[in-house]
């Protein structure tokens, strides 16, 4: 018999019941969660559903909740000056407040992106199942854990019962062989293996992030890559655990200590795919490939090394391929054939659960070094992910690299990746976005994104348009 | 939940594939706190020409009437047709809640993002993948011929046209089982709970530190 992947060997340990040899037995498991992390977008309507069925919590000590979405980036001290994403957010406070759930709320440090606060407070361990009514809890699967987005009907159901209803999905693994060269980042691997595979090559699968390139990444970087997984069509990605995940979650808040901690680190340490597992779908990517990447349309798959151009939908045999390159092209107020450092900016946006952490946050500044936003960049703002990861930056003189040059520093949250609260793109206006979706009207109606890495969204601030990192 | 069995009606061709959440739902409608109100702003970017917010009269916005939904052919349509990977993106059920509350009732597309597909299935909506070939003939024929139904049989699996031709589809039976009988899978999951308690247990002895 084969071995099994990590995937398997997470999804085995939590299967509470399978329903397979019953008479209507399907392979339909109830799978138990072991954490649940809740914002304030997606959960309002289960909390009322839980509670107009009278239904309780099952476990409380699962959920750790945080607003993120909605919050202003500025101007904190005034409160959230949007009545209704005021209502959502205190409807949040309410519910967790009512029910005792630990909540980050506004003010508090550990307050910011639900993504990038769950790992930071060690709420996320290897091994774990791990849900949010959010998409991007991908993320989480940098450790290890079999984490994925769920819908609101979902989350009442982990909330009421702490199990999801899940078939295994399967198993596919993208290896990315050897090294990547100077200045590629885990944004641009991503990218690049989204660009390989399309948005739709990982649906029905949890993906497996291995070879070289991947363990070389940080376990910051290693979160890069597993967000995107749902932007490649998987619910879920997955990294083999190692020294540096173990060294990560030590010392964190909701990390085990002591005895515990020894016994939690030996079963850590089995979660990586056995030698003879095998996977049903096989991707290799070789590192040395990969370039820093700019996508060009509106879905992340339209994506192009920096030194490309734009497609032209003429030289697309497939119709529909070539009819729905025509209209990215349109939408984005790009001609075909566009050399990609031609392409000049509006607005640069550096934050998202993708790209905000502290190592982002540094390459960003990196690239920045003594420049100067450039004139024609109407706005230029770095979102830190969380409260922590502001006070990080502070202290070691981020902020004031990035305020000299003429970024905003902003306060945490989800901002302009999604454009839920004030911070957005206006109709027509091109932005250089480190976040995860370049969906039409994503950051705002009429808004052009353009998917990069920290590091290029900083240096297309400094010089105007897109320019190879690795050449400035 | 409201069942569903057997289903007939007017079908609408949106051809477009990566049909994204985002283009479903805007984000400015997540800020509700409700289930409901979400059907006026169906594919908003597309539907209207000027923008929108959460309650605002929608009945002074422009209408885009290039737009497919718009034209007076599609009016009343219940079932619709769409490209590859449909309701891609972003986790919001809200797309779902949208698409529902206009009055559709499935859709039929080659494949579907699998959030999408799964949260379909909590709200009595059905999301039907056929093969590209087939989804091809029926965006042909709808667009042909005006008021083109289609019947979805749920129980058989299949869709009909009116020109006699039937297709099978494929469904998880415990989905079908659910959604025939409109069941709360909450209540059926907590038929569970002692097996949950015993879960519990054990895997607590084993790993105290994922239930601090």
């Amino acid at each position: 018999m084969a071995g099994k992947t990590l995937y398997d060997k997470v999804f085995d340990a939590h299967v509470v019941r399978s329903d397979e040899g019953d008479e209507n037995g399907n392979g339909t498991c109830l799978l138990y969660i072991d954490r649940h992390l809740v914002h304030e977008v997606t959960s309002p309507q289960a909390f009322e559903g839980l509670e107009l069925a009278g239904r309780a919590p099952w476990r409380i000590s699962s959920m750790v909740a945080v607003p993120d979405h909605n919050v202003p980036t500025t101007g904190l001290e005034k409160g959230i000056e949007d009545p209704v994403s005021k209502i959502q957010v205190e409807t949040l406070g309410a519910n967790c407040e009512r029910l005792g759930i630990t909540e980050f709320g506004l003010g508090d440090v550990r307050q910011g992106i639900v993504h990038v606060m769950g790992p930071e407070q060690g709420a996320i361990l290897p091994g774990m199942t791990v849900v949010c009514g959010d998409s991007h809890t991908s993320t989480h699967g940098a450790f290890g854990a079999l984490a994925h987005g769920i819908g609101t009907s979902e989350v009442e159901h982990v909330m009421a019962t702490q199990c999801l209803i899940q078939k295994k999905m399967k198993n596919m693994r993208v290896t990315v062989d050897g090294k990547v060269g100077a200045g590629v980042t885990a944004k641009d691997i991503v990218l690049a293996i989204i660009g390989e595979i399309g948005t739709a090559g990982g649906t029905g699968c949890a993906i497996e992030f291995a070879g070289e390139a991947i363990r070389d990444l940080s376990i910051e970087g290693r979160m890069t890559v597993c967000n995107m997984a749902i932007e490649g069509g998987a619910r879920a990605g997955m990294i083999a655990v190692d020294d540096k995940t173990i060294e990560y979650v030590k010392g964190r808040p909701y990390a085990p200590t002591d005895e515990e901690w020894e016994a939690a680190v030996a079963e850590w340490q089995t979660l990586h795919s056995d030698e003879d597992a095998e996977f049903d779908i096989e991707v290799v990517i070789p590192a040395t490939d990969i370039q820093p990447q700019v996508t060009w349309g509106t879905s992340p798959e339209m994506v192009v090394p920096v030194a490309g151009v734009t497609p032209d939908p003429v030289a697309e045999s497939d119709a529909v391929k070539s009819g729905a390159i025509s209209a990215a092209l349109a939408y984005m107020g790009l001609e075909a054939n566009t050399p990609i450092t031609e392409i000049t900016v509006d607005k640069v946006f550096i934050g998202s659960c993708t790209n905000s952490r502290i190592e982002d946050l540094r390459a960003a500044a990196e690239a920045v070094k003594d420049g100067k936003v450039a004139d024609n960049v109407k706005l230029a703002m770095v979102v830190p992910g969380s409260g922590l990861v502001k006070q990080q930056a502070e202290a070691e003189g981020l902020d004031k690299i990035f305020t000299a040059a003429g970024f905003e520093w902003r306060e945490p949250g989800c901002s302009m990746c999604l454009a839920m609260n004030a911070d957005r793109l206006e109709p027509g206006e091109r932005c250089a976005s480190t976040s995860n979706r370049n969906f039409e009207g994503r950051q705002g109606q009429g808004g052009r994104t353009h998917l990069v890495s920290p590091a290029m969204a900083a240096a297309a601030a400094i010089h105007g348009h897109f320019v190879d990192v690795r050449a400035v | 939940m409201e069942k569903f069995t057997v289903h007939k009606g007017l079908a609408l061709p949106l051809d477009r594939s990566n049909v994204d959440t985002d283009a479903i739902i805007p984000k400015q409608y997540l800020k509700s706190v409700k289930r409901t109100g979400f059907g006026p702003a169906l594919f908003d970017d597309w539907r209207y020409l000027t923008p929108g917010e959460p309650g605002m009269n929608f009945s002074n916005r422009h209408i885009n009437n290039d737009f497919v939904l718009n034209k007076p052919r599609y009016k009343g349509a219940t079932v619709l047709l769409a490209r590859d990977n449909f309701g891609c993106g972003s986790s919001r059920e809200h797309a779902v809640w949208a698409l529902a509350e206009y009055g559709f009732r499935a859709v039929i597309a080659p494949s579907f993002a699998d959030i999408f597909y799964n949260n379909s299935f909590k709200n009595g909506f059905l999301p039907i993948a056929l093969s590209s070939d087939i989804v091809e003939k029926l965006f042909q024929a709808t667009e042909a011929k005006e008021g083109y139904e289609i019947t979805v049989d749920l129980e058989n699996q299949q869709v009909k046209t009116p020109d006699g031709e039937a297709y099978d589809f494929e469904l998880d039976s415990f989905r079908k089982h659910c959604l025939l009988n409109g069941l709360d899978d909450i209540g059926l999951t907590l038929q569970h709970a002692e097996d949950i308690k015993a879960f519990e247990a054990k895997r607590s002895a084993e790993a105290p530190w994922l239930f601090r």
